[in-house]
């Protein structure tokens, strides 16, 4: 009697709390160790989750080999100021290649005129040129941050006129017009849900906001920076976790986060990718305000720009690190001077 | 039927409604009717009130009331009066201190000056009701163990919404009203001050706690384990030890070699509670104020081990190497 009555309220403890933690994930993680042992410094998998991640990181096929030599591109055709030094063949490669990265289904139209095709007024064809600029200067500029490996049109775009995760300013959540909105404590994806300020990529991804918080001395001697700083740091932090599908670990030994010296060298690589994101939103994709069309434009009528996700999509390292800029090396050789042109007549329109 | 007869039966006794000892004068201070709840009668005292409220009691009330309707005015305007929005987004929703600009002054009301005001109305509503808490324990005739370890709590309190931010000379210093706001901002904390788990006085408030909750069990289990022989009568049994006494004592002698007292146990678990709150307190004052990197503070007294770099060539920052 009595031991019905104990199994029956052990059967509904478990019931509810099955329910209650039905949210959570299954705890089978794998955890690679990252650091010393006993520094709790690993990554950790979800075996669940990471196939169908790997699955979506995946590269298409090259376009195939075309010879270098041949008559120059810019000789050929009218009106072309970037890779105007390629060989014919392999500028109609890598525009095809393009095609297949970001306009699959409008085809060559998607940024062309097709009636004449050095015509400059699609809006799309002047991203486009700033675009490759762009990642010409990534490649050949931020070798800290994207490496051998390199990053290519289809490293942000997968297929997608715009690339799946782009930001632009938070305009504020709604709130009553008597009180001042802290910028954070509602509910928001870009911060993991938790109730920090819910845009970390205006202040720390186009401008240049302090990110060091914690003191380099044991004692007081003059840091002021305040609790609230830190929450603005804490949520770009919990964007970079998001964005690579790493905990705090796989950078920082959290025992001291300021730490170089017992950080991961992903952190360095990290702290290139920020100013590396900085430059690109600044000297580029801003640099096209004046001609995009309002739907190509954040609430307060800011381009969508870059942020760590824009790349990465949830993996540690873009694509997993499959190396596309090998197949396409065009993108890493910069012509300074044709990029300074062409970003001047952008921001003179 | 009752399975065995001691105070902890579950057997409800159904006494009649007493008030209490009259006050006289104060009698009027005493609010309640004849009420008894049998579902109450199930975890404690079956009898409803009277509550004794008195004039610290109803300011208390009051003054509470008022600083919970601000922050919860202010949380539902953060969602533009949306009263879908303010239950969805309730744990999430903040009034938060001063920004860092303001320093001590009075900010405008928009701004944190209703976190201010809230503030001061919860504080005042905490200290009038410890007031009442002993009032009532000295008009019981009883010591004021109560309000003193009440008082522990609101030393943590006050140290990290108002001491602190006074000496730190900010508003912004304290800590916002919200549920996940609140949980962020230690935290955030902890971040900036180089890691609170390297702070003493944090180390010995966590001791404490952690111990609070073992003593509690340890000790409740005792009792309820030795109440079939007179262990629940445990206050008699300081002066008139029986065989549940006995039986407790040797239990812990056999399992620990050592036992408290039936009543050096109750001495153990209020301080255990007490220096909880009241080392938390202290490291919380000493962060920001004496020390700024508790890691750093830890590496130079020697309480926190260095580990072997990860790489041959260790990383360095690259703000050594000129960056910006």
């Amino acid at each position: 009697m009595k031991m019905n009555k104990l199994l029956r309220s052990s059967a509904l403890v478990v019931t509810l709390g099955s329910v209650f933690i039905a949210g959570c994930e299954q705890p089978d993680g794998e955890t690679v160790q990252l650091g010393y042992r006993g520094t709790g410094m690993e990554a950790v998998y979800n075996p669940d989750t990471l196939q169908a991640k790997i699955d979506a990181n995946q590269v298409p096929d090259p376009q195939p080999k075309v010879p270098t030599t041949g008559p120059k591109a810019r000789d050929i055709y009218q009106n072309v100021q970037v890779l105007g030094d390629l060989s014919v063949g392999e500028f109609t490669r890598l525009m095809a290649a393009m095609t297949e990265w970001v306009s699959p289904e409008e085809g060559c139209n998607y940024c062309h005129n097709a009636a004449d095709f050095a015509d400059d007024a699609p809006y799309t064809k002047r991203v486009a040129r700033v675009m490759i600029g762009m990642t010409q200067r990534a490649n050949e500029k931020w070798q800290p941050h994207v490496g051998d490996t390199g990053v290519t049109c289809y490293t942000c775009h997968r297929g997608k006129n715009i690339p799946e995760y782009v930001w632009s300013t938070d305009p504020g959540h709604p709130h009553a017009k008597g009180i001042a909105s802290a910028q954070q404590n509602i509910a928001s994806a870009s911060v993991g849900y938790s109730s920090l300020p819910y845009d970390p990529f205006t202040p720390f991804l186009e401008d240049n906001a302090e990110i060091r918080n914690a003191s380099d001395t044991a004692l007081p001697t003059g840091n002021r920076t305040s609790i609230k700083q830190t929450e603005w740091t804490y949520s770009l932090m919990m964007h970079f976790s998001d964005s690579l599908g790493v905990n705090c670990t796989y950078c920082h030994n959290s025992r001291a986060f300021a730490s170089w010296e017992q950080s991961s060298p992903a952190r360095t690589t990290a702290w290139h990718g920020i100013r590396m994101v900085r430059e690109l939103n600044n000297d580029f994709i801003n640099s096209t305000t004046s001609y995009l069309p309002d739907n190509r434009k954040g609430p307060l009528g800011d381009p969508l720009k870059v942020s760590c996700e824009t790349c990465h999509q949830g993996a540690y390292k873009p694509l997993y690190g499959a190396p596309m800029l090998k197949d396409y090396p065009n993108l890493s050789s910069l012509d300074e001077a044709a990029t300074a042109q062409y970003l001047k007549a952008a921001l003179s329109e | 039927m009752a399975e065995y007869q001691n105070i902890f039966t579950q057997v409800q006794v159904d006494a009649p409604y007493y008030p209490g000892v009259s006050l006289g004068k104060d009698n009027s201070n005493r609010v309640g009717k004849d009420t008894h709840s049998y579902w109450l009668g199930k975890l404690g005292d079956a009898q409803i009130g009277p509550i004794y409220l008195g004039p610290t009691g109803v300011l208390s009330l009051l003054f509470g009331f008022l600083a919970f309707e601000i922050i919860g005015l202010n949380m539902w305007a953060s969602v533009n009066w949306d009263p879908i929005e303010f239950i969805r987004q309730l744990p999430w929703l903040a009034l938060e201190p001063p920004p860092p600009e303001y320093g001590l002054s009075i900010p405008p009301l928009h701004d944190g000056g209703w976190w201010l005001m809230a503030g001061f109305f919860l504080t005042a509503s905490i200290l009038l009701w410890w007031w009442r808490t002993f009032q009532r324990s000295r008009a019981l005739g009883m010591g004021n163990h109560l309000a003193w370890a009440f008082a522990g709590a609101i030393w943590l309190y006050l140290v990290l919404g108002f001491i602190r931010p006074v000496l730190m000379g900010s508003w912004s210093e304290a800590v916002p009203f919200g549920i996940f706001p609140h949980l962020d901002w230690t935290a955030a904390f902890s971040l900036r001050y180089g890691n609170l788990f390297y702070n003493p006085f944090h180390m010995l408030s966590i001791a404490f706690l952690y111990g609070s909750t073992l003593l509690f069990a340890m000790h409740a289990g005792t009792i309820l384990a030795t109440s079939r022989f007179g262990g629940d009568r445990e206050i008699d049994q300081i002066t008139d030890r029986g065989t549940a006494s006995e039986r407790a004592a040797l239990f812990w002698r056999w399992t620990m070699g050592f036992n408290a007292s039936m009543e050096s146990i109750h001495r153990w678990a209020w301080w255990f509670a007490v220096l909880t709150v009241v080392t938390g307190g202290i490291g919380i004052l000493l962060t920001g104020t004496v020390v700024d990197n508790w890691y750093l503070w830890g590496v130079k007294h020697g309480i926190a081990p260095a580990y072997p770099p990860l790489e041959a060539t260790p990383v360095v920052s690259p703000l050594a190497a000129g960056g910006q």
